[in-house]
Order: structure tokens, then C-alpha cells, then sequence
């Protein structure tokens, strides 16, 4: 059985041997997602901020129903498979920072506990021009717990105020709403600042209100 | 939906897992971010997939590089990490776990955060 998988299925390893490998001494692993509909960017702004070029994997489950979960496609059954890119940033000798661009359509959903569990926080990148992409997303965020911040890509299209934006979304108040462009490092780096300081700011809140 | 299409042909996940779609123990506890590192080199004879495993986490690689370097699912890497933990030939990093199931980051590896996104 060995055999015949390495030959039908040669393992390839040359990204492996492309991307810069991580310090020896690197310990820790971190997740941020960053989640929004078809075209929206995510990628792009994976991209510009990754230190490698990104890659991209899958993950595949499939349902027969309550607490039934294999692998295997078998009759009646429902498989879900998920695409998603990713990139890195090593943040220091230790700690390494990998960014998820993550579709936001229904069937992501059953696998976000699986893939992002632990996860510190999300961006949800919108299109002004297509809004209502990103409720379904902020719907699952709010229902998972997961805190986020919403990024606008600027796609040069008609302006649309950031209350106009908010009301739209029907966005809480304490949901930080930023701008920015997905092609540039700076404007994408101050989008992943801004989900840290809004991060930093309700677990330091928690914590005071927790003596 | 109907049968899987390319990258998820079951006839090879199935081979590659020796028909195993749950893990020996151990294989849940990896997240897409735990760092792998190889703690001994391939030797012949051994499944080609746990081989390239082996090569790829000389240095600390993550979950999600190995199932995108490999072309497989993350959840058959995890069963195949899972035998390799159990045999000794990795180590794994696994991520500091949040306290409960609601809990927010800790306020000190944000910190370390925000100083390393910063200097990028």
C-alpha cells in the first residue's frame, strides 16, 4: 500500500524548500483570520504584510449527522471542503503570527471550530459596493465569540460614510470600523494594529472588571 | 453534493491513513499553528508522507505548512503527525491554550504582538 501511494502520489516538498524556514528557537504559534466574500481582497492583503509568498490548503470533513465526523465519502453523507490561504509574519525569535484569509460563505462555518479555535481575533474585510457579503460573517463571529474589527477596502468606488457603513452592517458601537488598502504593507499592517489594540483593550477591560 | 472532486480523491486519503479517519490519540491536539519539529531523520521503508514530514520539520514547521507543502487535508496530517508523536520522531509546540472557552487573549502575547507587527 506504501509503495503504490509513493509512486501513483510523489510527495512534493519544493515549496517546503522555497519559503524561508522558521528559527530554530520558534515556540509559539498565533492565529488572526481574515475573513470576507469572494474577491474582496483577502489574499492581497495576506500578501503584503506575509513574510513568504502565501500558500494555500484545504480541509475537508464530512457530516452524516450528529456527532458523526470521518473523512471518508460515503453514501449520504455531506462533504464540506474548505480552501483557504495563508501567510506568516514572525513577530520575534519566538513567536510567529500566521494570517488565514478565510471565505465567508455558509459551509466555512463548520469548520471554524476545527481550524480556528484559539484564534485571537479576525478582520472582516468588506467591499462597500458589496455589503451585504460580510452579514452572514459578522453574524458567525458574534455567535462564536470571536472578536473582530471590519476593514473597508478601498476599491475607489462611490464614498459611503463610515456611519452609512456601520448602519448598514448594524455594527456595534465598540466594533471598530477602519479603512484601508489590502495591496499596501503599511495600510495592511495598520489593520492588524488595530485588531491588536481593540484585542488588547476588551481582554485588559476584562480583566479590571475581574478581580 | 456528490462525489469529491481532485484534491480530496478518497481513494488516496484513504491510503495515506491506512483507512483511519479518526486518530490514534493524541492527533486533536494539534492546531494549525503548533510548530513540528523532527526528532530523528527518514530511514527507508517508511511511508513516503511521514518521510517528507520528517525532511520538511528539520526546522519548526507548522500544521498548515505540512498539509500545504503535502497536498493533503489538514486532518490527515494530523493522523499522520499522530503517528509520529507516538513513535518519538517529532516533538510537537503546541499553542498556549486559552483558560476557558470564552476567554480572551492574555494581555502579555499581545503586547508581544503589537511590538513585532510594528517593527515589520
Amino acid at each position: 500500500m506504501d509503495s503504490a501511494t509513493s509512486e501513483a502520489n510523489p510527495v512534493a516538498t519544493a515549496d517546503a524548500s522555497a519559503r524561508p524556514p522558521l528559527l530554530s528557537t520558534a515556540a509559539q504559534g498565533l492565529k488572526i483570520v481574515i475573513v470576507g466574500g469572494f474577491g474582496v481582497g483577502k489574499t492581497t492583503m495576506v500578501r503584503a504584510v506575509s513574510d513568504i509568498r502565501p500558500l494555500n490548503t484545504e480541509e475537508t470533513m464530512t457530516r452524516a449527522g450528529e456527532g458523526v465526523d470521518d473523512l471518508w465519502g460515503v453514501q449520504g453523507k455531506t462533504t464540506t471542503t474548505i480552501a483557504f490561504d495563508f501567510g506568516r509574519i514572525s513577530l520575534n525569535d519566538e513567536t510567529v503570527l500566521y494570517l488565514f484569509g478565510a471565505p465567508g460563505q455558509e459551509r466555512f462555518w463548520f469548520l471554524w471550530d476545527r481550524l480556528f479555535a484559539g484564534t485571537l481575533g479576525a478582520v472582516v474585510l468588506v467591499d462597500t459596493r458589496r455589503l451585504e457579503d460580510c452579514w452572514y460573517a459578522i453574524d458567525r463571529l458574534e455567535a462564536h465569540g470571536t472578536p473582530f474589527i471590519v476593514a473597508r477596502n478601498d476599491f475607489g468606488g462611490p464614498r459611503h460614510t463610515a456611519e452609512q457603513v456601520r448602519e448598514a452592517l448594524d455594527l456595534p458601537d465598540d466594533v471598530p470600523l477602519v479603512e484601508c488598502d489590502a495591496r499596501s504593507r503599511e495600510s495592511s499592517k495598520e489593520v492588524l494594529l488595530a485588531l491588536v489594540h481593540h484585542l488588547y483593550d476588551i481582554s485588559t477591560a476584562r480583566l479590571e472588571s475581574t478581580p | 453534493m456528490t462525489r469529491p472532486g481532485r484534491d480530496e480523491n478518497p481513494d488516496r486519503l484513504y491510503t495515506v491513513t491506512g483507512g483511519r479517519s479518526r486518530s490514534v490519540a493524541g492527533a486533536e491536539t494539534f492546531d494549525l499553528v503548533t510548530l513540528v519539529v523532527s526528532e530523528s531523520a527518514p530511514v527507508p521503508g517508511m511511508q513516503s508522507e511521514h518521510a517528507a514530514i520528517l525532511r520538511i520539520c528539520r526546522f519548526p514547521t507548522a500544521v498548515v505548512e505540512l498539509a500545504s507543502d503535502l497536498g493533503l487535508p489538514v486532518s490527515v496530517v494530523r493522523i499522520l503527525l499522530g503517528d509520529l508523536l507516538v513513535q518519538g520522531k517529532i516533538t510537537a509546540r503546541h499553542p498556549r491554550r486559552a483558560q476557558t472557552a470564552d476567554a480572551l487573549p492574555d494581555p502579555d502575547i499581545l503586547k508581544q504582538v503589537l511590538v513585532g507587527l510594528r517593527n515589520i
